[in-house]
């Protein structure tokens, strides 16, 4: 909204001359009128996203419980065990923790950083109450051998750190060996990246999918005489209207072992019975599903470029000798172009976030990315992992829609 | 084949029906010479454009079938027909630059880049938009996207070019520049056009033959004086310029003359149409034709007239009298010394000559634009 009164400033020849004031009467009600949509777009929208943003790099729970212990570790050189001072801090900063309930937070924390932490961290503390004084560190490494290694009074100390790339770390299977570079993860614990991967080759699959299935069928649409448009488009758009659960739901009918598409296949003979086609729960049903549920996103935006188009142009290009696969290749496919990023980046950007579906069809091998990220919200309470993978995921539509930006413009976009 | 007697183009006997029941094209027979500028006119729904596409191959007749250079063209698909076509709407690719439109029917038949190149100059420079090859259709104004259309038409070579109201889409001025643009071009290149509108004006100026066409049928072919000056049907006389109808009844034929009985009076004039004595006619006398007389005697037709209102309009004066029980007839008078005494309500003394005054088909009172 300030860009109003920069431009009133920047128009030549208004230089001296005072302009409206800015915020006066009729823009200042305009300006109210909008506040509330602002508020609200901010409230919903912004705010949980720079939360979440906000999350997966900053998460100050370790640094509060253990300010003092952190402090001494600072001076500690990573090499061999802390002295004794530390395990002093740590062991008052323990047992207040308990009395605070947040020792629970803390271990879980910790132990993300080095599995079995946790256990070392509660038992410490429960037994620590019946110790009355020093030497700390003999009876710590008393309760929990884990006190005794280096590593994890290394792992505490980056457990810490209220700002972290830990979580971006993780999310693309990295960590930080002891010698504090950037290594991956041992195979056995990499997932993330090989599931971000998938997501994408996946939400690329279904929108090549949805752009082949989806063309003809827009085209057809958009070139038939009204009333059989009409109908055409209602059969597009009744799917569009029902509940996605629905939707999916039928597919599990169709397509599951003792389902409707295997039962015909038996039945004529094409496939025994004890051949039945594994079509849902892995890969296949979550293509088939996905594909069917984001078609309408991709029939929509290129019907209404589609139609845009006269079909005088097609008989122009014949008459001018071309070819049907000339005239619709140099003619018809360079204008549908708006319409097939619209829809494709529609398509992806849906895709690529999709939840519920495979969460339903995919069984095991056809999960995704945002079914982990759910995963984390929901039962591993790890939010700032998740915050990490939305945010990588974030970072690849942005990427996306730049590359679009680039090569096609996205002026150029028509959604419809 | 120039020369040699057979037409370029031939529609023998060509009926086009899209649902079987109405036709909109009614057993057409026409021949278009080489080289003509040849116009098909008609209202709308008269079939013209239908008439066209046929010949350009997007429509199909349902009988008959089209001639071109004497073989058969019913199985050629359009792009096998090497015939030019300029599209109501333009039909420019607006994906394309203005040189990359013009290039396109020279790509698609596989002429190398050069050669292109300097046809696609050759076609610009022939419309006059030397300089415009780089700017994209939407760039241009209505009058050029027009020249553009054109040039892409004939930038190949074509024979036969075809254009479908080309200059519907153009205001006035820009339309009459535009129709003796087209005419130099057609003049310098000497393709053989077929031209479709509705405009009897722009027919008249740019054609060398005029195809007037009624409900699918045509009614007269004919040069543009012909068909002014003698018109074989009613709805031609009406349709090209202005045009005074009478309806009245044949009482006598004598030779050529035939004395028509209209609102009281009896006329004499030429008979056009075959008619019986006691047969329905319709009378055609064009407004410059009929003459205010000083006195009574000079002439054979001779009537008394009401002036009904006078227009002026710098060098004519139009009357708008009644006569023969007739209103609305039309009466445009040179503006010389002593008209301008005229008044509406005067009676006055109007006349013709038979010759000027033809008897054609019978019209029903009150059918007309």
């Amino acid at each position: 909204m300030s860009e109003i009164p920069e431009k009133e400033a920047g128009r030549p020849g208004s230089g001296p001359r005072p302009g409206p004031r800015p915020w006066s009467g009729p823009r200042l009600r305009a300006a109210l009128l909008v506040l509330p949509l602002l508020a609200f777009v901010g409230v919903t929208f912004l705010a949980p996203l720079a939360n979440m943003l906000v999350r997966s790099v900053y998460d100050p729970v370790v640094a509060d419980a253990l300010p003092e212990t952190l402090e001494r570790l600072r001076a500690w050189d990573g090499q061999g065990l802390p002295d004794e001072a530390v395990y002093e801090a740590l062991a008052g900063e323990v047992l207040a923790a308990r009395e605070d309930r947040t020792l629970g937070q803390v271990a879980t924390r910790v132990n993300r950083v080095q599995s079995g932490l946790r256990s070392a961290l509660t038992r410490t503390a429960r037994r620590l109450r019946n110790v009355d004084e020093g030497p700390w560190s003999d009876a710590m490494i008393g309760i929990h051998a884990a006190w005794g290694e280096t590593g994890t009074w290394r792992a505490l100390r980056e457990a810490g750190d209220r700002y972290t790339a830990r979580h971006y770390l993780n999310a693309l299977d990295l960590q930080r060996d002891p010698e504090g570079s950037i290594a991956f993860q041992p195979e056995d614990r990499q997932i993330y990246l090989f599931l971000l991967w998938r997501t994408l080759l996946v939400s690329l699959g279904v929108t090549t999918l949805c752009l082949l299935i989806g063309y003809p069928v827009a085209r057809l649409i958009a070139h038939a005489p009204p009333r059989r448009a009409n109908l055409l488009l209602i059969l597009v758009l009744v799917p569009f209207w029902t509940s996605l659960l629905v939707r999916t739901t039928s597919w599990i009918v169709l397509l599951q072992n003792q389902g409707v598409l295997n039962d015909m296949l038996v039945y004529l003979g094409v496939i025994g019975d004890d051949g039945r086609l594994a079509m849902i729960y892995n890969m296949t049903g979550t293509f088939v599903a996905m594909t069917h549920v984001l078609l309408p996103f991709m029939v929509l935006p290129l019907y209404s470029v589609m139609s845009a188009i006269p079909r005088v142009q097609t008989s122009a290009a014949e008459s001018l000798g071309a070819t049907p696969w000339q005239s619709f290749w140099r003619v018809y496919w360079p204008q549908t172009l708006p319409g097939v990023g619209a829809g494709c980046l529609l398509v992806f950007i849906l895709a690529i976030g999709y939840y519920i579906t495979p969460a339903l069809v995919g069984g095991s091998t056809g999960q995704l990315i945002s079914n982990l990220i759910a995963f984390h919200m929901q039962s591993s309470l790890n939010w700032s992992l998740a915050a990490a993978l939305g945010g990588i995921l974030l970072v690849c539509v942005a990427g996306l829609y730049l590359l679009y930006d680039r090569l096609v413009g996205i002026e150029r976009m028509r959604l419809g | 084949m120039e020369g040699s007697g057979r037409p370029y183009v031939e529609y023998r006997k060509v009926s086009k029906s899209y649902d079987g029941k109405t036709t909109v094209v009614d057993d057409v027979d026409l021949d278009i010479r080489k080289g003509e500028f040849l116009t098909l006119l008609g209202p709308s729904g008269s079939g013209k454009t239908t008439c066209l596409m046929m010949l350009a191959g997007f429509e199909t007749p349902t009988s008959g079938e089209i001639l071109v250079d004497g073989r058969s063209i019913q199985n050629l698909p359009p792009r096998k027909r090497g015939i030019g076509m300029v599209f109501q709407n333009y039909a420019l690719f607006p994906h394309m630059t203005v040189g990359a439109n013009l290039a396109f029917p020279l790509e698609v038949r596989g002429m190398d880049r050069g050669q292109c190149r300097e046809r696609v100059e050759r076609a610009l420079q022939l419309v006059q938009l030397e300089g415009f090859e780089h700017r994209r259709p939407g760039q241009l104004s209505g009058g050029q996207q027009q020249r553009v259309a054109i040039a892409r038409a004939l930038v190949f070579d074509p024979e036969l070019v075809l254009m479908d109201e080309p200059l519907g889409a153009l205001d006035r001025r820009l339309r009459e520049e535009m129709q003796y643009e087209i005419r130099r071009i057609h003049k310098t290149l000497g393709v053989t056009v077929v031209y479709v509108t509705h405009d009897q004006q722009e027919a008249m100026v740019m054609s060398d033959r005029i195809a007037v066409l009624r409900d699918g049928r045509v009614e007269q072919v004919a040069d543009p004086e012909t068909l002014y000056e003698e018109p074989q049907r009613s709805f031609v006389a009406r349709f090209i310029g202005e045009n005074n109808r009478l309806h009245g009844k044949v009482m006598g034929i004598e030779g050529d003359i035939c004395e028509v009985f209209v609102g009281g009076e009896i006329i004499e004039a030429i008979r056009i149409a075959p008619c019986q004595v006691g047969d329905a006619a319709t009378l055609s006398i064009r407004p410059e034709r009929v003459a205010v007389s000083p006195k009574s005697g000079l002439y054979t037709n001779e009537m008394v007239a009401l002036i009904e209102d006078i227009t002026f309009l710098g060098d004519y004066l139009r009357l708008r009298v009644t006569v023969c029980r007739t209103s609305d007839f039309i009466i445009k008078i040179p503006n010389t010394v002593g008209h301008g005494a005229l008044l509406a309500g005067d009676k006055i003394l109007i006349c013709w000559t038979p010759t000027d005054c033809r008897v054609l088909d019978p019209e029903t009172e009150g059918e007309g634009e």
